[in-house]
């Protein structure tokens, strides 16, 4: 990866030449070179995606055959939890708990966040590095940890933790598995936490010359957003998170009612504590959360489409707007999620109002962005089919969340599989594919080489079929009234036997995805010493990241980049090409 | 932003001032926290007082030592959005699970 | 490679970058410190009885303890304006103080916890108990916390001075914000828990 810009780098960073070089260590283990942070955020996320969704595909086995004994793999897993490849109830509650949980701390919001966010931000800034670069490695460290004592949890004496990734009380505190799940959030929340210092420091001071906040990429916009709702949202987790663990290993009632009888013994505990409040404190980050899942995602097909349409984003000051909007109303719906436990009329409206509020800057970033199709000329490549698939598959799931706002419409809604199939439209194949896009858009950067074209049609083409086969049943079975978390998927209900088959249907479309991601993790590594070589700018982009080198140096730009207009100044009438790149004179 | 040293120098013996007299004016008004709370006033009254002398206290704390009477627009602007969202989470849970707890 | 902005302000903003960092670290604690007493609220106005502070809690430790800590802030930011009229050795004696009331801070609050288990009170005894070592453990992490970094200002730290003086006024200045904020946050905890 050496650069024929060295030489140029070697004039202009003199006083680099005097730096010693550094071990391998300290150049790719404890690094702070935010490009090679991000990596680690990245790779160390794809990992967990595939441990997350790994979890799932066994949990389907016993969605769509219910006391099945699963083949070869149901022996592996031992007779604790799957006594002759059966899986046993405690078992599927933990499959579950920590899908969930590591899909969200460990996989979306690290690769959203911590990989593209680390990557991306500082050159599309036009900085040379993070504001805080031994910060930003104490980040990924903590995530590390937190990640490892996750994983852990199932080999200790209990298991991991079976509760739900919403870990409510007083379920949690009495069951197995919790305690190093407790732990470990806390070592993910300082993560984010020093992670969202960085970020939002960064953007506003290390932006470079003549990039104003009008003209920042609306993905740096998305960052900046998405960096306050960590900021501000994780803490009373971190709290709750504390006081749950006092309940379990220091015998406090925070959250154990009195009066809770146990295995039909009364729990010996001062009890006078409150469920509702761990409900309180969850949902507070749990809800502007979900908008972290999401606004990265935003912000990459943003980039894409723009890319790719040859034309600016239309309605670019209404998605700013709309995104800071949407990022202040987030702190305050997060009680939709707790409509059935119990409040009162006036309260229940006022959440639901918030709620039907937010739907709105949701909507005018997802018309933004289909209007911005309009009059383009697309280039139909990896990234940007991803991009386009993503708005349907948003806008499914966002329409679908509109009858769980309503705390009527809620009631038979709750909990049920419809919910499911609400959020994994919105972060399966919508943000894990903004996800994809980002991983092809920008591995020319990273590496200075394209990814395979037709690989990832292949990946494109299966996962969207897929997705759509696993996922668009789950409202059929959540409106016939099939609870989530469910060992048997319904089985022993009676009204369940007309909608069982579905499940069938959504686990072969799980079962059938995970071969389609074949292609992509071949094209991934493959491309890493065969893709097509490329310079700094292979997809005629606007935004400053096209300036440096492919992949860049330490310090990034070889002269400080300078902002001269927007950032999407495509087909401008009278210039000599289509494009006009934000850092050209 | 940095003038000259001297001219520094001045800067901060006005500020040395104000530190006393916060520090003073702060003792005494934790004299008069605890000396108020032996009245037993009734629960109500005794929170608003309270917390009354704790937001002088704290905002002495925060305006002079903190330098926040003097702070840029950007920091200010952070406290005000992380105060909204703070009043959000002390009064909207209270709010839900004992539905009118105010308006009744 | 150098990031800017570390020592000199950037000019449309006003700020150096710890300075923004600091703050919005301190925007954080007040959010986890948030939701401790809104957890607080929710449990005693939800509880049936409650008892008054200073039936259980030793109210006069806990003043001695307010005006402790309410001192260590005037010697923090005394420390910072010696560093700003360029003495250092009027620095090192503030700060040493700082450490030292906060030391005394934490003494008292060790002696408050084992009376406390001496006489069978534990957090797992009643929810006032449980929201009181908690809240003030987490606080007692905090001061803990700023201690050390001060500690690490006080020591090797310092050797900054000599080749940045104005980098190591600002992480003494930045260092004083986070330690003002623990004593804010004292300020309040300690009518809460021991005065109501």
């Amino acid at each position: 990866m050496s650069q024929p810009a060295a030489v140029a780098g070697h004039q202009t960073h003199a006083h680099e030449a005097h730096h010693e070089e550094l071990g391998f260590v300290r150049k790719y283990v404890f690094s702070t070179d935010h490009k090679v942070i991000g990596i680690q955020y990245a790779v160390t996320a794809l990992l967990f995606l595939f441990c997350g969704f790994s979890l799932m595909m066994l949990m389907r086995w016993q969605l769509a055959y219910p006391g099945a004994a699963l083949p070869l793999l149901g022996r592996i897993l031992g007779e604790a939890r799957m006594p002759g490849g059966t899986m046993l109830p405690d078992f599927y509650n933990e499959l579950g708990a920590m899908h969930g949980t590591i899909m969200v701390f460990l996989g979306v919001v690290p690769l959203a966040v911590g990989g593209f966010g680390n990557f991306v931000v500082p050159l599309q800034i036009g900085a040379p590095d993070m504001a805080f670069p031994r910060l930003n490695m104490a980040s990924y460290w903590f995530l590390f940890l937190g990640g490892v004592t996750m994983l852990a949890s199932f080999f200790v004496a209990g298991g991991a933790a079976q509760s739900g990734w919403t870990s409510y009380a007083p379920l949690a505190i009495i069951a197995p598995g919790q305690t190093m799940w407790l732990i470990g959030m806390i070592f993910l929340i300082t993560s984010s936490l020093l992670g969202a210092v960085n970020f939002i420091t960064t953007i506003i001071q290390l932006r470079a010359k003549g990039l104003t906040f009008m003209r920042f990429p609306f993905f740096v916009w998305a960052q900046l957003v998405t960096s306050f709702l960590l900021l501000l949202a994780f803490p009373p987790l971190e709290a709750a998170g504390v006081m749950q663990l006092m309940d379990r290993l220091a015998g406090t009632s925070f959250f154990l009612p009195s009066g809770l009888v146990v295995s039909g013994q009364v729990l010996n505990v001062a009890g006078g504590g409150n469920p509702i409040l761990w409900q309180h404190l969850f949902w507070f980050l749990a809800h502007p959360e979900v908008y972290v899942l999401i606004l990265p995602a935003m912000g990459i097909v943003a980039e894409i489409i723009a890319n790719n349409t040859r034309k600016p984003l239309w309605g670019y000051r209404s998605m700013v707007y709309s995104v800071v909007f949407l990022g202040f109303m987030s702190f305050i719906v997060w009680a939709h999620h707790m409509f059935m436990t119990g409040m009162g009329t006036t309260m229940a409206a006022f959440f639901q109002t918030t709620t039907m509020i937010i739907s709105i800057p949701s909507v005018v970033i997802l018309t933004a962005l289909v209007i911005s199709l309009w009059g383009g000329s697309i280039r139909f490549n990896t990234p940007m089919l991803f991009a386009i698939g993503f708005l349907p598959m948003f806008g499914i799931g966002g329409l679908t969340g509109l009858p769980l706002a309503f705390n009527i419409a809620d009631i038979p809604l709750h909990d049920t599989y419809y919910v499911i199939g609400h959020f994994h439209y919105v972060v399966a194949p919508g943000t894990i594919f903004a996800l994809f896009a980002g991983i092809y858009y920008w591995y020319p950067k990273a590496t200075g080489r394209k990814m395979n074209e037709t690989l990832g049609k292949i990946h494109f083409a299966g996962s969207i079929v897929c997705m759509n086969v696993i996922f668009m049943p789950m409202f059929l079975i959540g409106l016939a009234g099939v609870s989530r978390r469910l060992f048997d998927g319904g089985a022993s209900y009676a009204f369940a036997q007309p909608v069982l088959h579905l499940n069938v249907v959504s686990s072969w479309g799980a079962w059938i995805l995970a071969i389609f991601q074949i292609p992509f993790i071949v094209n991934f590594f493959w491309s890493i010493r065969h893709g097509e070589q490329t310079g700094p700018n292979p997809w005629e982009a606007t935004t400053i990241e096209w300036a440096a080198p492919s992949p860049p140096p330490h310090g990034n730009f070889l002269v400080a980049p300078e902002a001269h207009r927007g950032p999407y100044e495509y087909s401008v009438p009278g210039a000599g090409k289509d494009f006009l790149p934000q850092f050209e004179a | 932003m940095e003038s000259t040293t001297s001219d520094h120098a001045v800067d901060i013996d006005h500020h040395v001032r104000i530190y006393i007299t916060v520090f003073v004016a702060l003792m005494v008004l934790t004299i008069v926290t605890v000396a108020v709370s032996r009245f037993h006033l009734p629960v109500p009254v005794a929170v608003g007082v309270a917390l009354l002398v704790a937001t002088v206290k704290g905002s002495l704390v925060a305006c002079y030592f903190m330098h926040l009477i003097s702070e840029k627009k950007l920091i200010i602007a952070v406290l005000a959005l992380t105060a909204v969202f703070f009043i959000a989470l002390m009064a909207l849970p209270i709010l839900t699970v004992h539905d009118g707890y105010w308006i009744h | 490679m150098d990031i800017p902005y570390t020592v000199e302000v950037r000019r449309d903003t006003g700020l150096t970058n710890g300075k923004i960092g600091i703050w919005l670290f301190l925007a954080s604690e007040v959010m986890l410190f948030g939701a401790l007493f809104a957890s607080y609220i929710l449990i005693r106005t939800g509880a049936p009885v409650w008892p008054r502070g200073d039936t259980i809690l030793n109210v006069p430790l806990a003043t001695f303890n307010t005006l402790v800590l309410i001192s260590s802030s005037v010697t923090m930011v005394m420390a910072w304006a010696s560093l700003m009229r360029r003495r250092l050795g009027t620095f090192r004696i503030y700060m040493g103080v700082t450490i030292l009331l906060g030391f005394v801070f934490l003494t008292v609050k060790y002696f408050e916890y084992s009376h406390k288990f001496e006489a069978g009170l534990f957090p797992s005894t009643n929810n006032f108990l449980a929201i009181y070592f908690t809240l003030t453990g987490l606080h007692m992490l905090h001061v803990f916390g700023g201690m050390c970094v001060n500690a690490y200002l006080l020591g090797p730290g310092s050797k900054l001075w000599e080749t940045n003086p104005k980098w190591f006024t600002n992480r003494v200045e930045n260092s004083g914000l986070f330690w003002h904020f623990v004593d804010l946050v004292w300020i309040f905890l300690f009518p809460t828990l021991y005065l109501l």
